[in-house]
């Protein structure tokens, strides 16, 4: 049942950014986000302006660029489409290493590459200098629906509970001999999910009863939102960032 | 000074005749009656499938009774939303699985949800928190997540959860459960120090002559003994015609 006490993300450090509410870094990377996307794509001393932005937050925040690089590769199987683009493309063609590759679709494709690639190291930076509870708790205070910051919560909450509970029932099958390697013998496995299933239903109905002997009437109490809020020149200091993204994209689009 | 009463207090749980059919039509309770007095300490025992943990779905009004009535501390469960925040406040459950009970990311958050419900916020609700937390020995784990501590200690958290509301009777249902030796008896000193009135759910025979003087046997329903724990323990009839045993080797 100890398991899990790995963060798959988050970084352990004191740096500033770790400091910073979290609130204040979601909106950071939110608007640093729109102002990379509403870049023309053409203007490419601008995206080299946001990667020296990024770099500037990961050195302040103590993250390595080799630990970005190996998750940003989640990227890789939206952006393979990308890669096609220029093969694809229809127009203007240019000759590159004896290839035909239409010129439109060179510039499709890194647009796609380098916008989704700063999105993804902006996220992956909120997700290194944040743990999973902060971001909850950021989003609940920039008024994001109760509803989903609640469901969140439980999910934080009862996932261990369940992949340990999937755990032991998988021990369980497989000490008595169950030994899955096709798929038509993966009866004991699918049985397992729904059981799984039901559990999980079943856990939620007396985690429900327990609340109401609590005096749970329909609505979270706001408990600890007031305490550590973001103050006025914590915002300020989040807006540096967000604010260059916003001067970088401006410039480029007067330009263009 | 004859003619007067030795105890001016109401009972903290006053349990009259309560009928309760499940939706499907078993009878879960037969007319169960029960009173416990301020400060008391009672075990609640019997076989499984006996009505136990229906009755204390009674006691803070999650369900209600067909018949019959439970007052707590002199206020009687019904329907009014009002009555219904205070009854809960006044019982206490503690359920069986800790992970059903804490279902925040920190101990804090966790043991501070009930006293919220109450209104508490701020110092006070801090303070609230705190309190709980040093009542059941576990001050310093407030931030860490409950996924993250030992069995025991999550039902201590688990306790302190009903704690910070503080309220008149708790009420438990298998404390002992899967406790380690350690466990059971670090979790016996603390319910002992408690200033409470305590109504235990178990089937750990040794846990309730321990800690309660009084026990009542429930059987199909029906309560079918209300007598000094040591008394009961020693009537070995009596036990085996309720399913109950005492472990080997063990005599009260």
């Amino acid at each position: 049942m100890g398991a899990g006490h790995a963060h798959v993300l988050y970084r352990e450090s004191a740096s500033p950014v770790h400091r910073l509410p979290p609130e204040v870094k979601i909106a950071a990377m939110v608007l640093f986000t729109l102002a990379v996307v509403a870049t023309p794509r053409t203007a490419f001393w601008a995206f080299g302006g946001y990667a020296l932005l990024v770099a500037g937050v990961a050195g302040l925040a103590r993250v390595g660029p080799g630990w970005l690089l190996r998750r940003a590769a989640i990227e890789l199987p939206f952006v393979i489409f990308a890669f096609a683009l220029p093969f694809l493309g229809a127009g203007e063609r240019v000759e590159v290493a004896g290839l035909g590759l239409s010129l439109d679709g060179l510039l499709g494709g890194w647009n796609i590459v380098a916008k989704g690639t700063l999105g993804v190291l902006a996220s992956l930076l909120l997700a290194a200098t944040t743990t999973t509870r902060d971001l909850i708790v950021g989003l609940d205070r920039l008024r994001c629906p109760q509803i989903v910051t609640q469901i969140a919560t439980f999910m934080l909450r009862y996932l261990d509970v369940l992949v340990g509970e999937a755990r032991r029932m998988r021990v369980a099958r497989v000490s008595r001999g169950d030994d899955p390697r096709f798929l038509w013998q993966l009866r004991g496995f699918a049985a397992g999910v729904g059981a799984l299933f039901l559990r999980a239903y079943e856990r939620g109905e007396r985690v429900y009863l327990a609340m109401l002997s609590r005096g749970y009437s329909g609505r979270m109490p706001a408990v600890w939102q007031g305490a550590g809020a973001a103050t006025a020149g914590q915002w300020l200091v989040g807006a540096t960032v967000p604010l260059v993204a916003a001067g970088i994209a401006a410039t480029a689009v007067a330009l263009t | 000074m004859i003619g007067y009463v030795q105890n001016p207090d109401p009972p903290s749980l006053d349990v009259r005749g309560v009928r309760y059919a499940y939706p499907d039509g078993h009878v879960a309770l037969h007319g169960v009656d029960l009173t416990v007095a301020r400060g008391e300490r009672v075990a609640l025992l019997g076989p499984n499938g006996a009505g136990k943990t229906t009755l204390v779905l009674h006691l803070n009004g999650i369900l209600t009774a067909a018949e019959g009535s439970v007052s707590v501390g002199g206020l009687t469960v019904n329907r009014d939303r009002d009555t219904l925040a205070e009854i809960r406040r006044r019982v206490g459950i503690v359920f069986q699985d800790p992970d059903d009970q804490l279902f925040l990311p920190t101990v804090a958050e966790d043991v501070a949800f009930g006293p919220a419900n109450l209104g508490l916020r701020g110092a006070e609700l801090a303070a609230r928190v705190d309190e709980a937390l040093a009542a059941v020995g576990m001050g310093e784990h407030r931030d860490r997540a409950p996924h993250h501590l030992s069995f025991g200690q999550r039902r201590r958290v688990a306790v302190a959860t009903v704690l910070a509301m503080h309220p008149e009777v708790l009420v438990l249902d298998e404390p002992s459960s899967n406790l380690d030796p350690a466990a059971r008896r670090e979790l016996a000193e603390i319910l002992r120090g408690l200033p409470v009135t305590l109504l235990m759910v178990t089937h750990d025979l040794p846990y309730a002559l321990e800690l309660c003087d009084r026990s009542v046997i429930l059987d199909a329903g029906r309560i079918v003994a209300d007598a000094d724990t040591r008394t009961l323990l020693k009537n070995a009839p009596l036990l085996s015609a309720h399913r109950l045993e005492l472990p080997y080797g063990f005599t009260p």
